[in-house]
């Protein structure tokens, strides 16, 4: 009579253990279907690219890309690295594209003597371009143009 | 035996063949070891024993291309601070000195001051470098060894152009391996006031941090 339930002890830590097995099967971590143990496999490093032509817009007043790497480009309280070129002051001798006038605007369109606050982090609109294939079928089309 | 007599010289026979033998080695000792312990403090090692250097600068350039990159060549503390040449190297060794009573005096022993005196040690070394034809620089990147094929547009436009005009590698290349003071860029109120940098087409840098308080 005492052996009965060590027995059914030893079946529930066995049933658990297969239990645990097969959960472990299903589960997949954001690292994919490696084991612990294996390194896991990822795909080719993503890798900004470097000088290309500029892609065109999608659309009336989408904020330009940047057709240029920014590797290590950095904005800070100091010292604003896109603006040491795209400044007004700056574009001309460097070549780069001027900021817009838009930037020189405060929220409630007001014009400003220089560049609006608002405006200072360029990465929040302007992105590196990348010829990255689209997700999922996209049919955007921009609005038509004033005139057309 | 004899024909060695004659031609030594007499000042040799006075103070005796032994004598200058030693006198030999002991200047041979003597500067190995100058050289040797002037070496030493050309380390990066010897560089961040200094907390002021650890915690501020030296973080700053650890994510920088000249401390990590593709190749696995490093440029460290004293390939861009420190010349070569033995004279340069000499004048920077003896200007250090400053360095070392300041870091006796803690001017720069935290964070805190150490941004309030970056704009001065910074313009210190642009000046420094821009005296001297930013010749650290040269070590490795030579003008004349620059493939402008291999450069990305904006690179292979200005160079050959900044190059004829005069320019050298720190009118454009500044806050490349350590983060800038704050710098006037015209754009707002942001830092108004503050250091103004040129590109090369201004002689100097305006210096709008007093020189010594």
């Amino acid at each position: 009579m005492r052996f009965i339930p060590a027995l059914a002890l030893a079946a529930a830590v066995l049933l658990a253990g297969a239990g645990s097995a097969a959960a472990q099967e299903v589960v997949e971590s954001l690292r994919g279907k490696a084991a612990i143990t294996d390194t896991s496999r990822t795909d080719v490093m993503f890798r900004p690219e470097k000088e290309q032509e500029p892609i065109p817009r999608n659309f009336q007043k989408q904020p330009p890309l940047i057709p240029h790497s920014i590797k290590g480009y950095n904005i800070t309280q100091n010292f604003n690295k896109c603006m040491d070129c795209h400044s007004r002051e700056r574009a001309e001798e460097t070549g780069a594209t001027k900021v817009a006038k838009s930037h020189y605007l405060d929220r409630e369109d007001k014009k400003l003597t220089n560049i609006s606050p608002r405006r200072y982090f360029c990465m929040q609109c302007h992105v590196p371009q990348f010829d990255a294939k689209p997700l999922v079928e996209n049919t955007y089309k921009p609005a038509a143009r004033k005139g057309e | 035996m004899m024909s060695l007599q004659k031609i030594t010289p007499a000042w040799i026979k006075r103070i005796g063949l032994v004598t200058v033998i030693g006198l030999f080695l002991a200047g041979v000792v003597f500067w190995g070891g100058f050289n040797w312990a002037l070496e030493s403090t050309n380390t990066e090692e010897f560089c961040i024993s200094c907390h002021e250097m650890k915690e501020n600068v030296f973080k700053e350039y650890q994510s920088t291309v000249h401390y990590t990159n593709r190749t696995g060549v490093r440029a460290t503390c004293p390939d861009c601070h420190v010349p070569k040449e033995w004279g340069p190297k000499m004048i920077r060794k003896i200007q250090a000195s400053n360095e070392v009573w300041h870091k006796l005096l803690g001017t720069i022993d935290t964070p805190e001051k150490f941004n309030a005196k970056r704009a001065q040690l910074a313009q210190n070394e642009w000046k420094r470098m821009k005296a001297n034809d930013s010749q650290e620089c040269r070590n490795c990147h030579r003008y004349d060894y620059m493939d402008f094929t291999e450069q990305g547009n904006r690179a292979a436009k200005k160079h050959p152009q900044a190059f004829a005009e005069g320019m050298t590698c720190i009118d454009c290349h500044k806050g490349i391996a350590h983060q800038l003071p704050a710098i006037d860029q015209h754009i707002g109120k942001q830092n108004e006031g503050a250091v103004e940098i040129s590109h090369g087409e201004k002689p100097a840098e305006k210096a709008t941090v007093e020189e010594k308080k």
